[in-house]
């Protein structure tokens, strides 16, 4: 018996070493294949058709998210607001609501994208655009945002609430000054990791804002490419150090975001503990 | 009208409440005294919490409670459409069993009642703060970390620091539902002196397991069982000579 859990120990370990490898592996990859490749050039430089660079992706990439976030956070959060706050997250409407999100946060990103290619490029007659791209992506996260938020409202304790309610708190100051404060971590940290799925989405944005990789958006009603997009374009097009290089940047890219998330967090933490001053 | 003027008697009359179909409460009437403290005791289950609770009508918040009779604090009928439920609430304190300090700072808690009815001078605010914590006997130890997270106290501190939060709305009536079940006899006994304290200016009803507790602080005591009102009356005649059998049973700690 205990050969058995020795040997189930090293299995274990065994088992970290191999996912350790091929996560290193892959930033390895990336890094030896992108580094020499990567310059200031490469990133901010002027397109030029023998010398592509990054700037309208990091231009594209931050719209895009500027347009998803600004549709799909008020909405999201509003939402989830409504579902636990206003309708006990219970009955009929709820469950509904909750299934619809669940189907929606598995359907594959390519089904959006031909959605949005649909109504923004060809029922709308936009064409290719940075807003219908976002507007997308905005409908793509919603379903998480919601979720995510809904999970992070149901669980600040009960007895907050009540504690509120039992001083004479209104219903819409408790959810502002109690609820809300208590729950913004969660929020906050689900938030960017929807952004994160921005930021990492492709499909979506072939389809909606065109992989036009050699013009910085004029207005958010021009076509262009995100970072993501460039790896794809680089890649098929022969630029494969290129393609590396892109990765780099959307590697760090994703890292600051999450040290962001991080710092976010601690100031919603120290403003809501009020250990400021 | 923010506030509750006059004697503030509570009454209950025809007291019957039902969870959807479960008959919770079975006929109740009862008149509790104004500045005193009246104790609720019973087995648990028996429906003190929830009797508690119709006073600052926290059972609206609870999806299929229906409660009929007639109730007054102080001459309002709490019912009544007239009466709004936040002023009702702010002048009716409750004091739950499991603190419940917002994560907020020490201040900001006491300051959170206040701040609800409009009041936002800082002297006015610091005035208040102060008084609430002095009247709930922990200034003391808090003084020097108002703006520090509340939920950094023990929890005998956040007890009190709750009832102190619930003081700062200059209630009439405090409602306390087992406020020291969770605590440490020392902390206990700070709580009982309070009350003492508190019902000179004050009507307390009191929910709690502890019949030595009910004997030391409370004047009247009700004593329930399986929703109903079996006996109310002094503590000490409660305690020496109980009219109902069942009361005695139960005061002797023969069942529940
Ligand atoms: N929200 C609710 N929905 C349905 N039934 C409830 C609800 N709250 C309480 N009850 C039921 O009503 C009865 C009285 O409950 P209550 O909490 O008032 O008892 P209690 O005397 O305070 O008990 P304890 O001493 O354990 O706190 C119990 O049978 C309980 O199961
Ligand atoms: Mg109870």
């Amino acid at each position: 018996m205990r050969k058995i859990y020795y040997a189930l120990k090293y299995v274990c370990i065994a088992a970290l070493v191999i996912s350790l490898v091929a996560l290193l592996a892959v930033v390895a990859y990336v890094l030896i294949n992108g580094l020499d490749k990567l310059s200031f050039h490469l990133v901010f430089g002027e397109y030029d058709p023998n010398m592509p660079t990054l700037l309208p992706a990091l231009v594209g990439t931050l719209q895009l998210i500027g347009v998803a976030a600004i549709i799909a956070i008020p909405i999201g959060v509003a939402s989830a607001i409504f579902l636990v706050e206003y309708t006990n997250n219970k009955g009929k409407f709820v469950k509904i609501v909750q299934v619809a999100a669940e189907t929606l946060a598995g359907i594959p990103s390519i089904v959006y994208g031909l959605f949005g290619y649909l109504i923004f490029v060809v029922a709308f007659g936009w064409g290719y655009s940075i807003i219908g791209g976002g507007i997308t992506l905005a409908i793509m996260i919603l379903p998480t945002i919601v979720r995510s938020t809904q999970e992070s409202l149901l669980s600040v304790q009960g007895g907050l609430r009540e504690g509120a309610y039992a001083l004479g708190t209104s219903k819409v100051r408790t959810i502002f000054r109690i609820v809300l404060p208590s729950a913004a971590g969660g929020i906050v940290t689900a938030i960017i990791l929807a952004i994160g799925r921005v930021v990492s989405e492709s499909a979506v944005l072939i389809l909606t804002i065109g992989m036009v990789v050699n013009k910085v958006p004029e207005t958010l009603m021009s076509p262009g490419t995100s970072l993501a997009l460039d790896i794809y374009y680089f890649a098929s097009h022969g630029y494969p150090n290129e393609a590396a290089a892109t990765a780099v940047v959307l590697l760090v890219f994703v890292i600051l975001l999450n040290l962001l998330a991080g710092w976010i967090g601690n100031m919603i933490k120290k403003s809501t503990y009020g250990d400021a001053k | 009208m923010n506030e509750f003027i006059g004697s503030m008697n509570i009454t209950a009359k025809g007291c019957n409440l039902y969870y959807g179909d479960f008959h919770a409460l079975k006929d109740i009437n009862i008149e509790i005294p104004e500045k005193q403290v009246t104790a609720l005791i019973g087995p648990s289950g028996c429906g003190k919490s929830t009797f508690l609770k119709i006073f600052n009508r926290m059972n609206d918040l609870v999806e299929g409670c229906r409660i009929e009779g007639e109730y007054h604090i102080g001459g309002i009928d709490i019912f009544d459409k007239e009466t709004d439920v936040n002023i009702l609430r702010k002048n009716v304190g409750m004091v739950f069993q499991k603190p419940n300090p917002f994560p907020m700072s020490i201040y900001d808690n006491i300051a959170f009642a206040p701040r609800t009815f409009g009041i936002t001078k800082k002297s006015k605010l610091d005035e208040i703060v102060e008084q609430s914590l002095r009247r709930a006997s922990i200034w003391d130890e808090v003084k020097d970390r108002l703006r520090k997270n509340a939920l950094g106290m023990s929890g005998g501190q956040q007890q009190r620091l709750c009832i102190a939060r619930s003081l700062a709305a200059s209630p009439k009536v405090l409602l306390m539902d087992e406020p020291t079940s969770a605590l440490d006899p020392i902390s206990t006994g700070k709580i009982e002196e309070l009350m003492e304290e508190l019902k000179k200016d004050l009507t307390i009803v009191i929910v709690t397991h502890n019949m030595q507790q009910a004997t030391r602080i409370a004047d009247k005591t009700a004593f329930f069982l399986l929703g109903e009102l079996v006996e109310y009356g002094n503590t000490d005649d409660i305690f020496t000579s109980p009219r109902d059998e069942r009361t005695e049973r139960y005061i002797t700690g023969r069942f529940g």
